[in-house]
C-alpha cells in the first residue's frame, strides 16, 4: 500500500491514564487526513508520539511502509515529519529567513550566509504560493503570515508529511480561506498533511478521509466525501449534537451596560477604541463582530478595568463605572469570561478549586476575618465540577493539568455562579470542541433567559449569527453598524467588517 | 514518582554530591575524608555544647531563609536580606540600649523595632518595582552597601561605646538565657530559636491559610490573573517586600538581642543575608524546608570550626563544600531530569 505513515493500535499512558488506547492512524500519499476529537480526547498526545516527544507503550510506527522507532523531534524531522504548531515557536525580533534557518544555518567560512538563505526561503514560499516577505520582522506581521512561516520552516527542512496543529483556531475568515488553498497546493506538489482539528466545516471543506478519537480510543476512519457534518459531530461526541443552538426570541428589557463615546488607547499609546457607543439590555445577547485588531480586546479591557480609558461613560446598571478598579467593577455586578484563559482568567498553578473563588475568595462563606475556609471552598468547587461538567481527576488538581474546554467550562462556572448582571463572553469558544462550544451556547442562553445582558466577543461568525439577537459590527474602534441576526448574512457581516458601510454592503449583497 | 517525594529528594541528592564531590577533593589534597567527616559531626552534634552554637547558629539563617523564600513565593528576588538584617539588627540593639523598660514591654519593643527597620529598607525596593517596574535586584544590592556603611557610621559617631561598638543592651531586651546556657555548657545559645520556629509558622499561615496569601501566591504565579480578579498586583508586591524585609529585621535582632548583645561596626558584610538565598533555595521556598536547610547550613558552619583541629583539615574545604552543595542545589533541574529518567523507567 502506498502509506506514507501508519500509526498501528498505538497506546501511550501517563501514570494509570490512558490517553491514548489502541488507535490507528494512516496517511496515504497526498491526502488531507483530519484528525478529529474533542478536546482532551488525546489528539496531541497521538500526534506528539508521532513527533518523538512521547514513546508509545504499544503500537507501532511505519514511514512509508518501514517500522520506525522515533524517540525525539530531530528523527521525526529526518523522517520528513514536519509539525506546524497551533503556539508558534518564533523569534519575535528576527526576520522570517532568521527564525526559517534557525538551527539549520547556511554557513560559509563561519559567517551565516543570509543572502543565499533569503534566495532558497523565497524559492520555496513562491513554490507552494505563500508569499511571505523573507525579510520581514516577525512582529511587524499578520498571525497569518506567522503560521505561513511556520510552515515555511518546516518545508525547509525538507517535509514531506506535514502536520497542521488546531491551525485556524489564530485566524480570521479570510485568512481561512487562503489557509486552505496553501494546502491544496501543499498536496498538489506531492506533500501529505494530517490536520488536528475538532471543526467540522474545516474537514468538510478540505479534508479526504478522517480519523475520529473519542477518550483516547479509535472510533474509525471515514471518507469525507461519504460522510456529513452531523455524522462526524456524533461520532467524535459519541452522541447528537445539536448544530443551531435552539432559542426563543428575545425579550429586551431596561438597559444594563450603556457606553457612550469611549476612547481606549492600547499598550504602544494608539487609540484604537475611538468614539464608541453601544447598549445592551437585560435579556439580551449582543454579539460584537469584528475582524482582530480593531480594537475589541481594548474595548473588553476597558469595561472591565483591566485597563484605562481616555475619556468617555461605561454605565452598569445606571451607575458610573469609568475608572474603577477590576474588583469594584466585579462587584458591580459584571462577570468576565476573558478572552485569554491562560493570562488572565486562571491562576494555571493553583488547583481547580481556588481558581473557582478567585474573585470571591475575600467574601463569606469562602473566608472569614481573612482566614480561608478551605472547606467552603472545596465544596463551592465540588458543586460548580458537577454543574458544569468540568471533568477533572477532583478540586485539587491543578488548573493547569485540565483540557482547555475543561478550562474554560470551569470559568465560566465560575463567572455565572457570581450572578452577575452583565456577562461579557470574549471569545468564549476559541480553541473548544463542538461539545464544548454547544455547552457554552446553551450556558449563555441560558443567561439571557434569566433576565441578564450579554455581550458577546467573536471572530467565529457563526457563533455570532446563531447565538446573539443583535449584532454590532466594529470597525476601527467604532461600532459601525448594528443588525438582526436573522436579516443578515456572513457577506454583508464580511463586508461590513471590512468597513463597507451600511448601504453599499446592502447593495452588494443584493446584487 | 510522586510529585512531593520528588521535592525532598532533590535538595537530599544535591547534599550527597556536595559531600561526594567534597570527599574527592579531600582525598587529592591528601587529607582523610573519614576524619574529615567525622569532625564535622562532632563539632556539630558531639556534646551539647556545640548543638546549643548550632542552634544559635541556625536561628538566623532560618529568618533570613523566610525572608528570601517570602518575597520569592510572590515572584520578586530580595537580594537585600543582608542589608534589612543589618539594619534591623542596629535598631534592636538602639532600643536595647537606649531604654530601660519591664522586659515583657522592652523585649518584644526591641524586636518589633528591628521588624520595622528591616521592613521599612525592603518597602524601598518595593516600591520602586511597584510604581516604576525598577528591577528589585538592582536596588536591593545596592541598598545593603547602603545598609552597611549608614549602620557603621552610625555606630561610629552616635553609638560608640569604645572599640567601635555600641554599649550592651539592657537584661530586660535580651533573649539570652542562664537556664539555656547552663544546659547547654556554656554555649551561647539563646531564645531566638523559638521565634524562628513561630516565624516559620506564622509564614505558612500567612501564604497558605490567609486571604492576603492567596492574593501574594496569585500574584506570584500569574500576575495578570490577580490582576484580573480585582487584586491589587502593586500593593502585594510592596506588601510581600515589607514583611520579607521584616523577617530579616528580626534575623538580625536575633544577633543584636541574643547572641551578641551589642553591634560592633562591621568590616564588611556578614554573610547572613547571603546564606538566606542558598538556605531559600535549599528549603523550595517552604517554611518547612527553610527550617531544615537552615539546620544543616549552620551544623555545616559550626561542625567546621572543628575540622582544623581535631582532622587538620583547612575550614575553607567546608566553605567549599556549602558551596557546592548550593551549585547542586541551583542545578537541581539536573538532578530533578534525573529522577524523572527513573521514574520512567520503574514504570515501564
Amino acid at each position: 500500500m502506498d502509506y506514507v505513515i501508519e500509526m498501528l493500535n498505538i497506546r501511550k499512558e501517563f501514570g494509570g491514564f490512558v490517553a491514548n488506547d489502541n488507535i490507528t492512524l494512516q496517511l496515504k500519499k497526498g491526502e488531507i487526513h483530519a484528525l478529529l476529537g474533542e478536546n482532551g480526547a488525546g489528539k496531541s498526545t497521538l500526534m506528539n508520539v508521532l513527533f518523538g516527544l512521547y514513546q508509545p507503550e504499544q503500537g507501532e510506527i511505519r514511514v512509508k511502509g518501514k517500522p520506525v522507532h522515533i524517540s525525539n523531534p530531530n528523527i521525526a524531522n529526518e523522517l520528513g515529519i514536519g509539525m506546524v504548531h497551533q503556539h508558534f515557536m518564533l523569534v519575535d525580533k528576527f526576520t522570517v529567513t532568521e527564525n526559517i534557518i534557525l538551527g539549520k544555518e547556511i554557513t560559509s567560512g563561519g559567517q551565516i550566509n543570509i543572502k543565499k538563505a533569503e534566495k532558497e526561503v523565497r524559492e520555496i514560499s513562491e513554490r507552494y504560493g505563500l508569499a511571505v516577505d523573507p525579510q520581514a520582522r516577525i512582529s511587524d506581521i499578520t498571525v497569518g503570515m506567522q503560521q505561513r512561516v511556520e510552515i515555511l520552516k518546516t518545508l525547509y527542512r525538507g517535509a514531506e508529511i506535514l502536520i497542521f496543529d488546531e491551525p485556524t483556531a489564530v485566524l480570521t475568515p479570510q485568512e481561512i480561506k487562503e489557509l486552505i488553498q496553501i494546502m491544496k497546493t501543499l498536496i498538489k506538489e506531492g506533500k501529505s498533511i494530517i490536520l488536528i482539528t475538532h471543526k467540522l466545516k474545516e474537514i468538510m471543506e478540505v479534508a479526504d478521509r478522517c480519523t475520529v478519537i473519542r477518550k483516547g480510543k479509535g472510533i474509525g476512519t471515514v471518507t469525507v466525501s461519504e460522510t456529513n457534518p452531523n455524522e462526524l459531530a456524533s461520532l467524535m461526541v459519541g452522541r447528537e449534537v445539536v448544530f443551531k443552538t435552539e432559542k426563543t426570541p428575545s425579550t429586551p428589557k431596561q438597559d444594563v451596560l450603556e457606553i457612550k463615546d469611549l476612547v481606549v488607547k492600547d499598550t504602544r499609546g494608539v487609540t484604537v477604541v475611538n468614539g464608541l457607543d453601544l447598549h445592551v439590555r437585560a435579556g439580551e445577547i449582543v454579539g460584537i463582530a469584528g475582524i482582530d485588531g480593531n480594537g475589541q480586546s481594548e474595548f473588553i479591557e476597558a469595561i472591565t478595568g483591566l485597563r484605562k480609558s481616555e475619556s468617555g461613560s461605561i454605565k452598569v446598571n445606571g451607575k458610573e463605572l469609568m475608572g474603577f478598579s477590576s474588583r469594584k467593577i466585579t462587584e458591580s455586578g459584571v462577570g468576565h469570561i476573558p478572552q485569554d484563559r491562560h493570562k488572565h482568567g486562571l491562576v494555571l498553578n493553583y488547583p481547580i478549586a481556588e481558581n473557582m473563588v478567585l474573585q470571591t475568595y475575600y467574601k463569606k462563606p469562602f473566608s472569614k476575618n481573612g482566614i480561608l475556609n478551605f472547606k467552603e471552598i472545596y465544596n463551592k468547587a465540588r458543586t460548580l465540577i458537577k454543574e458544569f461538567d468540568v471533568r477533572t481527576p477532583s478540586e485539587y488538581t491543578l488548573a493547569r493539568a485540565l483540557s482547555g474546554g475543561n478550562q474554560q467550562k470551569a470559568i465560566i462556572g465560575r463567572e455565572v455562579d457570581r450572578n452577575p448582571d452583565l456577562l461579557i463572553a470574549a471569545q468564549p469558544t476559541r480553541g473548544l470542541d463542538v461539545g464544548a462550544i454547544e455547552f457554552i451556547h446553551k450556558r449563555l442562553i441560558e443567561q439571557r433567559d434569566h433576565g441578564k445582558a450579554v455581550l458577546l466577543v467573536s471572530f467565529e461568525l457563526d457563533e455570532i449569527i446563531n447565538v446573539s439577537d443583535r449584532i454590532a459590527v466594529i470597525y476601527e474602534g467604532k461600532i459601525v453598524a448594528v443588525v438582526n441576526p436573522k436579516e443578515t448574512t456572513e457577506q454583508e457581516l464580511g463586508l461590513l467588517m471590512a468597513g463597507s458601510n451600511r448601504k453599499e454592503a446592502g447593495e452588494e449583497t443584493h446584487v | 514518582m510522586s510529585k512531593r517525594l520528588r521535592s525532598i529528594l532533590t535538595p537530599i541528592i544535591a547534599v550527597l554530591l556536595g559531600i561526594i564531590v567534597g570527599t574527592i577533593i579531600m582525598l587529592v589534597s591528601g587529607y582523610n575524608p573519614v576524619d574529615a567527616y567525622t569532625a564535622l559531626w562532632n563539632g556539630a552534634f558531639g556534646d551539647v555544647y556545640y548543638t546549643g552554637e548550632v542552634i544559635r547558629q541556625v536561628t538566623p539563617y532560618i529568618l533570613a531563609g523566610l525572608a528570601v523564600a517570602f518575597a520569592f513565593r510572590v515572584g520578586l528576588f530580595n537580594i537585600g536580606v543582608e542589608g534589612q538584617f543589618i539594619v534591623g539588627w542596629l535598631a534592636a540593639v538602639w532600643v536595647g540600649v537606649a531604654f530601660d523598660l519591664p522586659k515583657v514591654i522592652h523585649l518584644p519593643l526591641a524586636i518589633i523595632a528591628a521588624m520595622v527597620a528591616g521592613g521599612l529598607w525592603a518597602f524601598i525596593p518595593g516600591l520602586l518595582k511597584a510604581r516604576f517596574r525598577v528591577h528589585e535586584v538592582i536596588v536591593t544590592i545596592m541598598m545593603n552597601y547602603t545598609a552597611l556603611h549608614t549602620v557603621n557610621y552610625i555606630i561610629r559617631t552616635k553609638l560608640n561605646q569604645g572599640s567601635a561598638k555600641t554599649g550592651m543592651i539592657h537584661e530586660s531586651a535580651s533573649l539570652r538565657s542562664p537556664w539555656l546556657q547552663e544546659l547547654t555548657t556554656h554555649s551561647t545559645m539563646h531564645w531566638g530559636i523559638m521565634i524562628a520556629i513561630a516565624c516559620c509558622f506564622i509564614m505558612w499561615f500567612l501564604l497558605e491559610k490567609t486571604t492576603r496569601g492567596f492574593e501574594l501566591r496569585a500574584v506570584g504565579f500569574n500576575q495578570d490573573a490577580a490582576h484580573y480578579a480585582g487584586m491589587s498586583v502593586n500593593k502585594n508586591i510592596i506588601l510581600s517586600m515589607v514583611i520579607s524585609g521584616a523577617f530579616a529585621g528580626i534575623a538580625g535582632a536575633m544577633e543584636g538581642l541574643g547572641t551578641f548583645g551589642y553591634m560592633a561596626v562591621q568590616g564588611g558584610f556578614t554573610g547572613v543575608g547571603f546564606n538566606g538565598i542558598a538556605v531559600a533555595l535549599l528549603g523550595g521556598n517552604t517554611a518547612l524546608g527553610v527550617f531544615f536547610s537552615a539546620l544543616l547550613f549552620g551544623s555545616l558552619k559550626i561542625g567546621a570550626l572543628s575540622m582544623p583541629l581535631e582532622a587538620g583539615v583547612p575550614k575553607e574545604l567546608v566553605d567549599i563544600i556549602i558551596a557546592l552543595i548550593v551549585f547542586f542545589v541551583a542545578s537541581s533541574y539536573i538532578i530533578r531530569v534525573v529522577l524523572d529518567r527513573f521514574s520512567k523507567k520503574g514504570v515501564k
